[in-house]
């Protein structure tokens, strides 16, 4: 027992001794630092496409590299992908577990993955004649909260088993498990050169990780809550997060720690999903309340507001080429706006 | 019970390490990091369309402009 003792110790002292070093190189804050900067416009959106034909609650959505298709999810047990131009539907995917909680489309529009409750990722290729599924990834002690692929042969998990995974498609086995979360992992993103990612999770902390050697390289303190949502920013030098807390952090790579926080003593409701603008200027951010709210990510102000959802925002994404942002909610539908 | 001990030391020194990997963290300053962060915002902003807006003419979304067939 004296060696469990001596750890807790040493355990103590690392975490003070990292929490001295940041706030040693915490000469200032975003917001103090953005001052001398011009604000960001006004955003007014409107919406220009509603995109109707899912029956229940949307859970997900995830722009195809091609910035027009994008594929949904909905526990009324299908994946639809969608031409947004037209606003009108390519394909359905029947899935055999209505218990969905997450979608992805891979970079190639080649495939897309889905999976929740039944704690397995399901990949389905869209272009066979009909479409089939892939594989059933099946290691997941818990549900399936995020999936993102990393091309046609690789896929990154986050699961309720407090585990994230890097699979490979041909073998159908996990390559690599990314250990060090004590709660349920919720949202996970991709770096922009692929190398990394980040998780959010249920222990309230954001942590990034090589994507090769599954090292967990840096842990984010801050929030209060689970993190619901998370994602890099272009530069890929910060990551924002959105909380059951109420708010969103963006915490800056190189400094270790949270920089900003958008928050509003007006808002009460968790931040379930959020996407950034091409340049990172601005953050959509979808809450419980049934908006998005649009805030400056530089100074920290709340800049617009997404209103027309008749329930909770549960998704949001920007494509790559940033020309809108697509909302999805639990009243059934998707909305397109710029 | 000596299990439950023998997990317990393992998931503590597992723990233990980790922070000793991060406390080896270079960090930089934040007003160096707010510097870059605010360079690479501003130096986009032009090519950002929910940012600058988009013309009716380039945005696919906008519904056409209705033609009249006779």
């Amino acid at each position: 027992m004296g060696e469990m003792e001596q750890m807790k110790k040493e355990a103590e002292g690392l975490k003070t001794q990292i929490e001295a070093a940041r706030k040693a190189v915490n000469d200032t804050d975003m917001a103090s630092a953005a001052a001398g900067v011009a604000p960001a416009p006004r955003v007014q959106l409107k919406t220009r496409r509603t995109l109707k034909g899912h029956l229940a609650k949307i859970y997900a959505m995830h722009w195809c590299t091609d910035n027009r298709l994008m594929v949904s999810a909905s526990q009324d047990g299908k994946l639809l992908i969608w031409d947004s131009h037209s606003g009108n539907k390519v394909n359905a995917v029947p899935l055999k577990s209505s218990w969905v909680m997450t979608c992805a489309y891979a970079p190639s529009g080649n495939l897309v993955a889905s999976g929740g409750l039944d704690n397995m990722c399901t990949v389905y290729n869209l272009k066979t004649p009909v479409i089939k599924t892939v594989k059933e990834l099946d290691a997941h002690a818990g549900y399936l909260s995020c999936c993102r692929f990393l091309s046609d042969n690789e896929i990154l998990t986050a699961s309720g088993d407090t585990t994230c995974a890097l699979w490979d498609l041909e073998t159908g086995k996990q390559t690599t498990v990314f250990l060090s979360h004590v709660g349920d992992c919720m949202c996970l993103a991709l770096s922009p050169d692929n190398n990394s990612f980040i998780s959010g999770a249920c222990d309230s902390l954001a942590k990034l990780w090589d994507i090769r050697d599954g090292q967990c390289k840096q842990t984010f303190l801050g929030h209060t809550s689970d993190i619901n949502a998370i994602s890099f920013l272009p530069s890929g030098n910060a990551v924002v997060t959105g909380s059951d807390d109420c708010t969103c952090k963006m915490y800056d790579l190189r400094a270790d720690q949270e920089v900003i926080c958008y928050q509003d003593a007006a808002l009460n409701s968790g931040v379930t999903s959020l996407a950034l603008s091409m340049s990172g200027r601005l953050v959509f951010a979808g809450y419980d309340d049934f908006n998005c709210n649009i805030w400056d990510s530089l100074k920290g102000e709340k800049v617009g507001v997404l209103s027309g959802h008749d329930n909770r925002v549960s998704c949001t994404g920007v494509p790559a080429d940033g020309m809108c942002v697509c909302t999805g909610s639990w009243d059934s539908f998707l909305k397109i706006w710029n | 019970m000596s299990n439950n001990s023998a997990s317990g030391v393992i998931s503590l020194q597992k723990t233990v390490k980790q922070l000793r990997f991060e406390a080896g963290l270079r960090r930089i300053k934040v007003s160096q990091a707010a510097v870059d962060l605010k360079t690479f915002c501003l130096q986009n902003a032009q090519k950002d369309p929910l940012l600058m807006g988009v013309p009716s003419s380039d945005n696919p979304f906008r519904p056409p402009k209705s033609c009249a067939l006779f």
